[in-house]
């Protein structure tokens, strides 16, 4: 572990202000303020802020519908957020993306994406424009264990084999995708079927940053060596619904009780730093309330930021037409 | 300018906007060809030849063979254009849209909408489409009906090489998703190309023929055949308009509809499956804001719907042929009123 | 049947293969005279009168109004009054059984491109190598498509070379810059580029000016509608020339070249259209129009450059010319000799080409 103070208060931040925006929202969603539907990503936040730590604003990542974590990972604006949510005309899409859509193109953030392994070959695409222009940079493709089991995520794999992409994959096996167990649904190993592709894969627990961030800065650094893609297996938990209204009737009664209770990772990343004291108790809290003042604010200028106006339905669709 | 073929003028347009923009890559199955294998490099430069040569010139970096996975080089296409490459992807045959039309029209045809208009996609799309090539149901559709309908998507069917080489700059400097549809039958048509690069606009018709009498809708392969019917037409002593869209999306419909109030009738010719196509859109159009203006029914003259059959008998009955749309002409000809003085 | 001779489909430019009656102007058995116009031929690129060669009465129209046919086809028989029908026929039997159409192509010149310090320049070279040379330059937005009528008549007796301006035609589409003389440098370096010496010059319009500019390198100038002879100029012509992008917009902005408008041909439309969509055109016709005919009029005098040069000078004006007035032909110095065509517009080496080919050869004293 080499990171400094302030990387690690960033990290707690980010990953702080992943559980609170997403806590928010689900409070929010159940006033019936928030339209559509909302998959939120709270109990994952070490995958994306442990993968994110190792990027720069000209890399890329491709996220998934359960993308509010990995926008905030590669600093997207948490105010523009809460307003696309909100379906506002200040919100980072403009209101015409909502929660399954958010990108900022400027941060290497290539959207979310409303379909289940849509992601991978666009973070392909990604690399690919890194590779031809030599620019340096690598990208990062998230997707879940539904993912997985798509035919784009096994061409894209192979595409980045053959083509040897400065690609990261990242599967987010947080066990079940929709209602349906991953132990069900994924036939055999995802690492092998990495190793099928000629792509190195390593499994991680998803709920300790450090050993996310680890794996993920040495794939990354590969990538940025012209080492080609790799893969990361991370087993990690959401603590809500597939969606925000999904009554988790398929999961057991006690599980998420018992996730947060034992293995959250926000908490397993204050004992460590704590125990090893890296950072004190007093900084840890103040970053929290911190967060808490930004989550209040992004929430109220979202409820209260102006709806698109009428003429916006037309305008966007076409650079030229 | 020198004659060219409709295959030279597509090659030709990518050779030029590739050498002036390093950005312009190309991608696809065997589209430099023999990747990895112990013969001849560039072995194909695309199955039907479209693209040889350029391997040689630009280099294997932005000539790229790709493995038979057309979602995975689609959607990678659609992401280099998402981050900073202007890339032209080979569909290779439209038919193949089956296992990658996510990439297309969920991806790279909507990134610039929901993402509030800040994304710019400059993707092209080159594909095959078409009958008259003995290749059956799964290698000679029109789909282009299918991408027009999706907004964000522009769509671009050249009728001869000329149009081929301005189009097909003009879609590689476009900032948005392009569809570029090539007729295989047209591939050895020839036509004077000037050498140097030039472009055609989107969303403007070009009128063929001239006439007063009738206009005619065609598009791409079927401009040709609108052509000879005319031709033939205007030696029985009926004038004909014909009309090449050029692109279906963007759609001139302003051009369509003067032309309908000069003529007062309209015959469309449409290669596409006869239900929800072009010609069906047109006529649509037409109706809904030139109904005063008909004299007589539209015709609409497009294949039976029916999978494109393979047996060349069979085959031959299906595609749009001259004699139909001269048979169109003369039913609207005899139909309906005359016309006002 | 001494006194029959054959109207033959004629071959109007350098490419024309074949063409068509559009209309005759004279009915069987009408008197018709040498020069005048006994039908109007067809072409895909233009309209164009066609001269009766002899005197006499039209006493046969071989071939109907709108049937395409060969350069070189019998269309008609004139006879000055001696012979009877039977003579005629066997003179139409004679002719039609002996004509073999010529080969397609084969005998078409091709302009080339020849490289310049300024860039490619195009060029159609036409006439015998020994003979005088002689440079035809277009106008604003022409080619050397311009002369398809006149280069033949002139090519019988100089070596002639229709060059495309910069930013014209086939030529580079990089202006040296707009101004006359920076067009004339261009010229100048094509002059040098292919080792011509001096040259007869004939210039339309712009290129009028252009020539005019070159003036001290010339054998005889002719200028035919030159622009730098006053401040008049329509700008409806420039400015639509430069906006239209469809088919018929164009055919109204070329209408006001000619005093007949009927005479524009769909493929000159096509053919300008093809141009203007060409990389860098725009650009270079934006920069020429700016140089010469900001707010409207033209900003640069010739006429002192007139008055002083020593060579003999044609200029010929037609009287309809709706885009430099013919009044521009006035008060010139009495060294010039001012030729004026009634009935013609901007294009009289299109509209008056067997007329103004003879007023050239006679200022070049050939």
């Amino acid at each position: 572990m080499q990171l400094s103070r302030e990387d690690l208060l960033r990290a707690y931040r980010s990953m702080c202000t992943i559980r609170q925006f997403e806590e928010r929202v689900h409070a929010e969603f159940a006033t019936g303020d928030i339209p559509g539907f909302v998959h939120l990503y709270a109990g994952e936040e070490a995958s994306a802020v442990g993968v994110c730590m190792n990027l720069g604003a000209r890399d890329s990542i491709a996220s998934t519908h359960r993308g509010h974590g990995h926008c905030i990972a590669k600093g997207c604006d948490v105010a523009g957020m809460m307003a696309e949510i909100y379906g506002r005309k200040s919100g980072l899409c403009a209101g015409k993306g909502g929660s399954m859509h958010i990108a900022d193109l400027d941060l290497g953030m290539l959207g979310a994406n409303g379909i289940v392994g849509g992601g991978a070959p666009l973070a392909c695409g990604a690399a690919l424009t890194a590779k031809t222009l030599k620019t340096g940079a690598v990208a990062v493709a998230f997707g879940g264990d539904g993912a997985s089991n798509q035919g784009t995520t096994a061409e894209a794999m192979n595409l980045a084999s053959v083509w040897r992409l400065p690609v990261v994959f990242v599967l987010e096996d947080n066990g079940y995708a929709e209602s349906t167990a991953s132990a069900w649904s994924i036939g055999g190993d995802p690492l092998v079927r990495a190793e099928g592709f000629g792509i190195p894969g390593v499994r991680v627990d998803g709920h300790d940053f450090f050993a996310v961030h680890d794996a993920a800065r040495d794939a990354i650094a590969r990538a940025r060596d012209g080492g080609g893609p790799s893969f990361l297996h991370l087993k990690l938990a959401r603590y809500f619904g597939h969606f925000e209204g999904d009554g988790m009737t398929y999961r057991a009664a006690d599980e998420v009780a018992k996730l947060r209770a034992e293995r959250d990772c926000l908490t397993l990343f204050r004992r460590r730093v704590e125990e090893a004291r890296l950072l004190d108790p007093a900084a840890l809290d103040a970053v929290e309330a911190e967060v808490a003042a930004l989550i209040e604010d992004a929430t109220r200028g979202a409820k209260a930021a102006p709806m698109p106006a009428p003429a916006d339905l037309l305008t966007d669709v076409y650079v030229s037409y | 300018m020198a004659r060219k073929s409709f295959r030279q003028a597509v090659n030709e347009a990518i050779s030029q906007e590739m050498a002036r923009d390093p950005r312009v890559i190309v991608m696809g199955e065997d589209i430099a060809g023999g990747m990895g294998a112990p013969g001849e490099d560039d072995a194909w430069g695309g199955p039907l030849g479209v693209t040889k040569g350029l391997m040689p010139q630009f280099g294997r970096e932005r000539v790229l063979d790709t493995p038979i996975t057309e979602s995975g080089f689609i959607g990678a296409a659609a992401g280099a254009a998402l981050t900073g490459l202007r890339p032209i992807a080979d569909l290779m045959f439209v038919d193949f849209m089956g296992v990658c039309f996510d990439q297309i029209f969920n991806q790279a045809a909507k990134f610039k909408y929901m993402f509030g208009g800040k994304a710019r996609t400059p993707l092209v799309i080159r594909t095959m489409y078409g009958a008259g090539f003995r290749a059956a149901s799964q290698h000679s559709q029109c789909l282009y009906p299918l991408f027009t309908h999706v907004p964000g998507l522009k769509v671009v069917i050249p009728s001869s090489p000329y149009e081929a080489k301005g189009l097909m700059i003009a879609a590689i400097r476009d900032d948005d998703p392009v569809i570029f549809f090539e007729h295989k039958m047209l591939y050895d048509v020839e036509d004077e190309v000037p050498d140097e690069p030039y472009t055609l606009p989107f969303g403007e018709a070009n009128l063929t023929r001239e006439g007063e009498d009738l206009t005619i809708v065609a598009l791409g392969r079927m401009v040709t055949l609108a052509n000879e019917a005319a031709d033939r037409l205007g030696g029985q002593g009926i004038s004909c308009t014909v009309i090449d869209p050029r692109t279906t999306s963007p759609l001139d419909i302003e051009t369509i509809l003067e032309e309908v109030r000069a003529t007062g009738r309209l015959v469309v010719v449409d290669e596409a499956s006869p239900r929800c196509n072009m010609a069906t859109d047109i006529s649509a159009q037409v109706a809904e804001r030139a109904f005063e203006a008909l004299r007589a029914p539209i015709r609409m003259v497009s294949p039976p719907h029916t999978p494109v059959p393979f047996s060349p008998a069979l085959e031959d009955l299906y595609v749009p042929d001259v004699e139909k749309i001269i048979q169109a002409a003369r039913t609207a000809m005899a139909a309906g009123g005359r016309k006002a003085a | 049947m001494a006194g029959l001779r054959a109207l033959v489909m004629p071959k109007m430019g350098l490419a024309m293969t074949e063409g068509m009656v559009a209309a005759w102007r004279k009915a069987p058995g009408e008197p018709v005279a040498a020069g005048e116009d006994v039908a109007d031929i067809e072409t895909s690129k233009i309209t164009a009168g066609y001269e009766s060669p002899a005197t006499g009465s039209l006493r046969r129209q071989v071939v109907k109004p709108g049937v395409m046919v060969p350069v070189g086809t019998l269309i008609g028989v004139i006879d000055d009054g001696t012979a009877d029908d039977a003579e005629i026929d066997a003179f139409i039997a004679a002719r039609q059984a002996a004509f073999v159409p010529a080969a397609e192509a084969a005998s078409v010149p091709a302009p080339v491109r020849v490289a310049t310090e300024i860039g490619p320049v195009q060029v159609l070279e036409a006439g015998p190598q020994e003979a005088a040379p002689l440079v035809l330059i277009h106008g604003f937005g022409g080619d050397l498509n311009n002369w398809l009528f006149l280069q033949p008549l002139l090519a019988a007796r100089f070596r002639t070379f229709a060059i495309d301006l910069p930013g014209h035609g086939g030529s580079t589409k990089t202006l040296p810059g707009g101004n006359f003389a920076a067009l004339a440098r261009a010229v100048a370096a094509f002059l040098r580029a292919r080792g011509i010496g001096p040259a007869h010059l004939v210039g339309h319009s712009l290129g009028g000016a252009v020539a005019l500019a070159l003036a001290p390198q010339s054998l005889s100038l002719s200028l035919i509608s030159p622009a730098g002879l006053g401040a008049e100029i329509n700008m409806d012509y420039i400015s639509g020339f430069i906006a239209a992008r469809r088919a018929r917009e164009m055919q109204a902005v070329l209408a006001m070249l000619f005093a007949d408008p009927a005479l524009i041909g769909r493929d000159m439309v096509e053919g300008v259209l093809r141009y203007k969509r060409l990389d860098g055109v725009a650009a270079a016709l934006q920069a020429i129009a700016a140089a010469n005919f900001a707010n409207g009029r033209q900003n640069t005098s010739l006429r002192a450059t007139l008055a002083a040069i020593r060579v003999p000078t044609l200029v010929v004006w037609g009287e309809a010319d709706r885009i430099i007035p013919a009044a521009h032909a006035d008060a010139l110095p009495a060294s010039v000799r001012v030729v004026r065509f009634p009935e013609t517009g901007h294009m009289a080496q299109m509209e008056r080409a067997a007329d103004l080919a003879r007023h050239i050869l006679d200022i070049a004293g050939m």
